[in-house]
């Protein structure tokens, strides 16, 4: 049996799983809300004050990035949730004895484990990422720096929450692996406030925390790109009066795309800690 | 459960390649940390063998079983599994296992549990359907299955195990406490489905605690203790060694030395009991007794059961804390085999 077909066998099962157990659905049902919400809201704001000049694009732009925010979090939440049950309990209640004496590496379970996990995060940033972007295109005519990646860069943060999740779950019980999953993410992204705040005022000290910290956990680098491309363009912020661009951007609620340096390193991270992760699960005792 | 013929593997199993054994170990060991899980494991299962892995509690059964299976690494020592190394994945094509700890994906039903092993097992596609339905006749769940398996109860879903451990035809099936959770007729069920697989030359390893139901069904047995194998034995050599119990009087003393020419005498009592004595040679032992002036009053045969050499083997007077004689918790037990105290 070839590793990809073992991969997709788990990955299928992950899938139906949640499926099953109406995680899509609820997904599904919550984005549908929200989206509605968001297109009456904003149609409300529109048809109170026209959203034709800098200021109302620099406020909307605004509410936008606290929606994306509240994506970014249920993405989070969901990726750590789902995945740090999905290998150790599942060894301690045998669940995974029966599956593991078939001809199927630990390594192709825990990547069938990610894989599908990662199509139902990625899916429902991408399909939620879009709809709530165009409902406000559609509703107020704002456009954002760059309204096609922030989803993506959404559905990247969620990877990352992922996979550090899954592989804490290999070895830790799954309230504390989700646990110290989120409290790492809130840590990674205070680090990213901290370095903001070096890059505004210019401290070494403070901007290399950020760095490191991003380094260590990159999920801040992927919200500051999603926050990023949903900011206004630069000559909306000149002529809705904010004189510094850069000083604006070191608000937790805005941010800068990252480069492809960083996109590199968010990718090899994912690899690294998922090898990590086919080690400990590998020598783990069932 | 139904007849053994509708069973998912009614097709005869291919002949293995070769007369190499099903299992064989030498010195297989594993530690954690610093306990010592199996001290160094040496044993050969032939093929087309029911075989019973026997031993208290922490001798290391389970262990053995992983270590068989793969699903753990050993600290030293070799062994093979259906002629590979153990740990190769491809082997594990032609194994069924059903884990001590069974459970199965709550949110799927039975059928779908067994359309998920078919695929894990690499069966081919358009065998599934057909094996999975065998399967549900072979363990009795035809009805229910397409309940999800979380409304099953515990010994459905051993049930449900079973049929699992059955895909595919296995060459090898390793089953772990396989009647832990069954009632007395679904015991009997998983008896005859062995046997089954016996006559289709299907290996099958037991790891059992029920001494009884180990007697009745297995054709050799490994008896295990602190990580090691203390004896391993063909279970018609077990019944090929009897003893008898000569109840005389009248020869004070002289018994136990007239019968030591014929095996290893002890009296208790009026009882005199000779072990290891060749059937043919009970009436010479009788004529040699009634010869020293001995009356003779009753003259019984003695056949020794497993519990009775499981318990010498591992040094145990009684049945008290030893898992391996459970045979007082098991319901299907017969009354004990030893027959000193018959009425002749």
């Amino acid at each position: 049996m070839s590793s990809l077909e073992s991969i997709a066998i788990v990955a299928r099962l992950t899938l139906r799983e949640a499926f099953r157990r109406r995680l899509l659905w609820a997904l599904a049902g919550l984005t549908t809300l929200i989206i509605v919400l968001t297109w009456w809201g904003f149609s409300r704001i529109a048809e109170v004050s026209p959203v034709t000049g800098p200021v109302e694009m620099l406020g909307v732009s605004q509410v936008l990035v606290m929606l994306a925010f509240m994506f970014s979090f249920v993405l989070v939440m969901t990726a750590v949730f789902a995945a740090s049950p999905a290998i150790g309990p599942e060894i301690e209640s045998g669940l995974l004895l029966a599956i593991l004496a078939r001809p199927i590496r630990r390594s192709e379970v825990l990547l069938g484990r990610w894989l599908g996990l990662a199509v139902v995060l990625v899916g429902y940033a991408i399909v939620a990422g879009y709809l709530e972007v165009g409902a406000v295109g559609l509703t107020t005519g704002y456009l954002p720096t760059d309204p096609a990646m922030a989803p993506l860069y959404l559905a990247g943060e969620a990877l990352v929450l992922l996979t550090l999740a899954l592989v804490f779950s290999t070895r830790i019980a799954s309230v504390a692996a989700g646990a110290i999953a989120v409290v790492a993410y809130g840590l990674a992204w205070m680090a990213g406030i901290v370095g903001g705040v070096g890059e505004a005022f210019n401290s070494e000290v403070l901007r290399g925390a950020g760095i490191v910290a991003r380094l260590i956990l990159p999920s801040d680098v992927l919200w500051r790109g999603a926050a990023g491309a949903l900011t206004p363009t630069q000559d909306v912020l000149r002529g809705g009066g904010v004189a510094s661009p850069a000083l604006y951007k070191f608000s937790p609620f805005s941010g800068t795309e990252p480069d492809a340096v960083w996109l590199g390193w968010c990718l090899f991270w994912i690899v690294g800690v998922l090898a990590i992760g086919i080690v400990l699960l590998r020598r783990r005792e069932v | 459960m139904s007849d053994i013929a509708l069973g998912p593997t009614a097709r005869p199993t291919p002949a293995p390649a070769s007369d190499e054994p099903t299992i064989e170990t030498r010195e297989l060991r594993k530690e954690f940390g610093r306990i010592v899980a199996l001290a160094g494991l040496t044993m050969t299962v032939p093929r087309g063998e029911v075989f019973g892995f026997l031993g208290p509690n922490g001798a290391g059964k389970t262990t053995a079983v992983k270590l068989l299976l793969g699903l753990s690494r050993p600290s030293a020592g070799e062994g093979r599994l259906l002629g590979a190394p153990l740990g190769d994945v491809a082997t594990r094509r032609r194994v069924g296992y059903l884990p001590e700890l069974f459970r199965y994906q709550g949110w799927m039903t039975a059928r779908e549990v067994l359309g998920l092993h078919c695929e894990l097992a690499r069966l081919p596609r358009g065998d599934w359907d057909r094996e999975v339905r065998g399967a549900l006749d072979l363990v009795g769940l035809a009805e229910r299955s397409d309940d999800r398996t979380g409304t099953f109860s515990k010994g459905m879903q051993q049930r449900l195990g079973l049929g699992v451990a059955f895909l595919g035809r296995p060459e090898l099936v390793v089953l772990d406490e396989p009647t832990s959770a069954l009632d007395p007729v679904g015991r009997q069920d998983v008896r005859r489905i062995i046997g089954s697989l016996r006559d289709r030359g299907v290996t099958v390893f037991l790891n059992s605690h029920l001494l009884t139901e180990v007697e009745r069904i297995c054709d050799r047995v490994a008896i295990v203790d602190h990580g090691r194998v203390v004896a391993q034995l063909a279970m018609a050599d077990l019944q090929r060694e009897q003893g008898t119990s000569v109840r005389v009087t009248g020869i004070d003393g002289l018994a136990e030395k007239v019968a030591a020419r014929y095996g290893t005498a002890r009296v208790e009592g009026e009882w005199l009991n000779v072990d290891a004595i060749a059937e043919a040679e009970v009436p010479a032992l009788v004529r040699d007794l009634v010869e020293q002036g001995g009356a003779i009053h009753a003259v019984v045969p003695v056949r020794h059961s497993l519990e009775e050499r499981f318990m010498t083997l591992l040094g145990v007077d009684g049945a008290d804390g030893v898992d391996g004689a459970d045979a007082a918790k098991d319901p299907d037990a017969e009354p004990a085999s030893t027959g000193r105290q018959a009425t002749p």
